[in-house]
């Protein structure tokens, strides 16, 4: 049995309480939204891609600490990533949340949000820490359709 | 108070530990646990008795449509229902509404009529509603909600100005715990001409439900809110009614004679249960009302009540814990919040200690655009639970409050 502090770690409470770039982007010419209907959370993603670079993102909405620590995270680990780099972090993330084959060869490679590793055991809250992973994804790929975490495969 | 050392030992899932800690079960408005009695009289049904219902001439088959028979008297008997054959079992409230909808809505709804409901109501006595409407081209007019949680009575009158054709609403809001004045409301939506459907969800497992005395036209209940197993619920109506409405499904059972291109229908209550019935929820279903009569539903509605109060008091002594609901005529029932740490959080932080609690929207999104919020945090009682629970989670809570930071 996982010990709360190892959800609950402080990188994530300090994330949850100022999360970073909470804001929307000047001249975004990406967006997605992203919805748990499960329990409500929302999210409204935003990023300015040049050439392949992300070169801003920022996010808004409302959630539980680890859905917004994890989109706070998210949108400080893919600023000034390509988007190719920003999809190898998703599946590292995944992977190291769901148990995958994508799983991360080495945690090292996720820097900060390796944090998210105790998620793995509250399998109820996977869902919060991947919904601005895949709204970020539908971002990218410019999908209109809002992302739901039910039409998410994890 | 009920005397919960003698009930508690009568519902095995309460014996688990939950990460070393007693179970302390606080999410009945979701679903309840069961009692052994209920239990042992499903399994009974399935070692002693099991056939299939009202076909076949064998023994059996005699002690199975007996049995299910019986469960309806009792269910009858326990809401006061206008006659016995006024009970068709469903899966539950939801299918219990759907089947008002489809059926006297699709009949009686035209384009340019109103059907009526409350901004309190759980999704499932909105969306059926919204499906009719919007099949039919009618209106679905929702009623507003007073700042305490109460229905807006001026508005609800301003509602029935429209000569609504289906004024639906629940007797105990699953979000608020609001005990509404089911017997006025019906009594109002009456004299404007409308038929009057409610949801007795949160209801029929806690209060004394006499569906004559509220004088409403359609009643809808589950069972496993109130002991039984998951898959088992009535609507409850007035017979005259169900004689005149089409089926809901179309199969075995529910015919009376089947041509190449036509059929006739069965009598009541068997039109509307099309198909082999869950027997054994029904036969479930009956055991818990037996058992709940046997602790006397006024003792029931009393010690959730108790639970309740104590609870609301000592919650609100928390530093930012905030109660949502009216302060009386309120059932077992707590929604909250603590300072701004999510429901989720909460629910996930307070298991830990062997605390459940439901958080999120409780299928009663409307009501939470009007309260302000995207969640609460929802304790709710019944018959095994005691202070003791209260104190666990009143001490879960204080631990998410330093994890959190809260108050800051």
């Amino acid at each position: 049995m996982s010990d709360l502090s190892d959800l609950y770690q402080q990188v994530i409470l300090d994330h949850n309480r100022s999360p970073r770039n909470f804001r929307t982007v000047p001249g975004a010419n990406r967006s997605a939204e992203g919805y748990n209907p499960l329990c409500g959370d929302r999210i409204s993603l935003q990023a300015r891609v040049d050439g392949e670079v992300i070169t801003d993102v920022g996010f808004q909405g409302s959630g539980c600490a680890i859905s917004k620590a994890a989109a706070s995270l998210m949108t400080a680990a893919v600023h000034g990533k390509t988007t190719a780099e920003a999809d190898a972090l998703f599946r590292a993330f995944h992977g190291m949340l769901t148990g995958g084959v994508d799983g991360p060869a080495d945690p090292r490679a996720l820097g900060k949000l390796a944090a998210f590793a105790g998620v793995r055991a509250f399998p109820a809250r996977v869902k919060c820490a991947n919904l601005s992973w895949h709204t970020l994804r539908a971002a990218l790929e410019n999908r209109a359709e809002p992302v739901t975490t039910e039409s998410a495969s994890d | 108070m009920l005397d919960t050392a003698t009930l508690r030992p009568q519902f095995p899932i309460l014996a688990r530990k939950e990460n070393g800690h007693r179970l302390v079960y606080l999410d009945n408005a979701a679903t309840t646990q069961k009692p052994l009695k209920v239990l042992d009289a499903i399994a009974h049904y399935y070692s002693c008795h099991n056939a299939n219902v009202h076909r076949g001439a064998y023994t059996l088959a005699v002690e199975a449509t007996e049995a299910y028979e019986a469960a309806r008297t009792t269910v009858a008997r326990f809401v006061n229902a206008w006659e016995r054959e006024g009970v068709v079992f469903t899966r539950g409230t939801t299918e219990a509404i759907n089947l008002v909808a489809a059926s006297w809505g699709r009949t009686h709804v035209a384009a340019s009529d109103t059907v009526v409901v409350t901004a309190m109501d759980h999704h499932s006595n909105i969306v059926p509603w919204q499906i009719l409407c919007q099949e039919k081209r009618a209106t679905l007019r929702m009623v507003e909600i007073t700042e305490d949680g109460r229905v807006d009575l001026s508005d609800y009158g301003r509602a029935l100005e429209a000569k609504p054709k289906i004024v639906a609403f629940p007797y105990v809001s699953n979000s608020l715990g609001t005990v509404n004045p089911a017997a006025q409301l019906a009594k109002l939506a009456h004299a404007a001409g409308a038929v009057v459907v409610v949801d007795g969800a949160q209801s029929t497992p806690h209060l004394r439900v006499d569906v004559q005395a509220l004088d409403c036209d359609f009643y809808a209940l589950s069972g496993h809110k109130m002991l039984a197993p998951m898959g088992s619920g009535a609507l409850v109506a007035k017979p005259a009614l169900l004689e005149a409405m089409p089926p809901y499904h179309g199969g075995g059972e529910m015919i009376e004679r089947v041509w190449d291109d036509h059929a006739t229908w069965n009598k009541i209550p068997h039109k509307f249960e099309g198909g082999t019935p869950n027997v054994e929820a029904a036969i479930g279903l009956a055991a818990a009302i037996v058992y709940l009569e046997e602790l006397g539903m006024d003792r029931v509605a009393g010690h959730e009540q108790a639970l309740a109060r104590t609870a609301i008091e000592r919650l609100t002594r928390i530093e930012g814990v905030t109660v949502y609901g009216p302060r009386d005529h309120r059932a077992g029932v707590v929604p909250f919040t603590y300072g701004d740490i999510h429901p989720h959080d909460l629910a996930t932080i307070l298991d830990r200690d062997g605390v459940c609690i439901r958080a999120g929207h409780h299928c009663t999104q409307p009501l939470m655009r009007r309260l302000g919020v995207a969640a609460t945090a929802r304790a709710s009682f019944y018959v095994y639970n005691d202070v003791d629970d209260i104190d666990a989670l009143v001490t879960a809570l204080r631990k998410a409050g330093e994890l959190f930071g809260v108050p800051a």
